[in-house]
């Protein structure tokens, strides 16, 4: 008895239903940082107390944080397109810097909240630092997430365990990926670059 | 034997398969991948760059979200496929944002705040 891959079977639909239910969850995650960025927009100015944004945000440093998890999306996209065309080589090389380059935002995103902690700020100083954790922190999980399953992938193509039959794989942890990468998108204009 | 075979169905080449679903078409490749990389990179700059102009901050908004609903749309339709794939997936995301965008508006109309 043979085991093809999932992916090529046939549904009532003709698409493949793990990349259905992958955008599924993607619809349901627009809900949810929808409405933690609506919450920080909503309390946003209304501190009593400091520390407050404008004397904490480092534009260039989170400028060039956003750059690489923008930059981390194109490699993505290399390594499906790389697994596509049964590029092995192009696929470990392209997902390793991925991965590479996530770790850089989490550790980016690590060393912003301990500068903003040691300048007094917390989740509970004010209302500020808990949108502001809140939001960013559950960014900084999901990013964390997708590096993990990033460097499984990574592992099992350095096993010779993920072939071109099996892209689809890439492709469902690229969605996951790009989509963290859209919410930073506006992540970075709405709490950073557009300050009251 | 897979399910698909004991059914008699016919497969499309596995790396057809792979690039293109129900309803869609093939997706690009890595020299357009790369170009529309860049272009991003540019808007990313010019946000920057705006934000250290001395403008009015109704204008400093209108630049910075038109710019992000262009980066947005960029990796949305390119790098997640959605002008390739099936319209079934762009309704998905639509519907999320559509729900969300009505939860920012009743939110903040209701309870104020906003971005300006």
């Amino acid at each position: 008895m043979s085991h093809a891959p999932a992916a090529l079977e046939t549904t009532a639909t003709g698409i493949d239903n793990r990349k259905l239910l992958m955008w599924l969850f993607l619809a349901s995650e627009t809900l949810l940082f929808g409405s933690l960025i609506a919450a920080y927009l909503l309390y946003r100015g209304q501190s009593v107390v400091g520390p407050y944004p404008e004397e904490l945000f480092d534009i260039p440093f989170t400028s060039v944080s956003a750059f690489v998890l923008l930059m981390s999306s194109v490699t993505m996209v290399l390594a499906l397109a790389a697994i596509q065309r049964g590029d092995q080589r192009g696929l470990r090389i392209w997902l390793f810097t991925t991965a590479l380059l996530g770790m850089l935002f989490i550790s980016g995103q690590a060393f912003e909240f301990t500068e903003f902690n040691r300048e007094g700020l917390s989740l509970s100083s004010n209302l500020f630092g808990t949108t502001f954790f809140v939001l960013t922190g559950f960014h900084g999980a999901h990013v964390t997430v997708g590096v993990l399953v990033l460097l499984s992938l990574l592992v099992m193509a350095l096993r010779g365990r993920l072939t071109r039959s099996q892209s689809m794989n890439v492709e469902l942890v690229g969605l996951y990926w790009h989509f963290v990468d859209v919410v930073w998108i506006a992540i970075f204009t709405l709490v950073y670059l557009i300050q009251p | 034997m897979t399910l698909a075979e004991s059914r008699g169905i016919k497969r499309p080449p596995e790396h057809e398969a792979d690039a293109r679903q129900a309803g869609g078409r093939a997706h690009p490749g890595p020299l357009e991948y790369t170009r529309i990389g860049l272009i991003l990179a540019v808007i990313t700059a010019v946000e920057v760059g705006a934000f250290y102009m001395d403008i009015a901050q109704w204008a400093l908004v209108s630049i910075l979200v038109v710019l992000s609903a262009v980066k947005f749309s960029l990796v949305v339709m390119w790098f997640m496929h959605l002008r390739f794939d099936s319209r079934l997936f762009s309704g998905l995301l639509v519907g999320g944002l559509m729900l969300a965008a009505a939860l920012f508006v009743v939110v903040l109309s209701t309870l104020g705040g906003g971005l300006t």
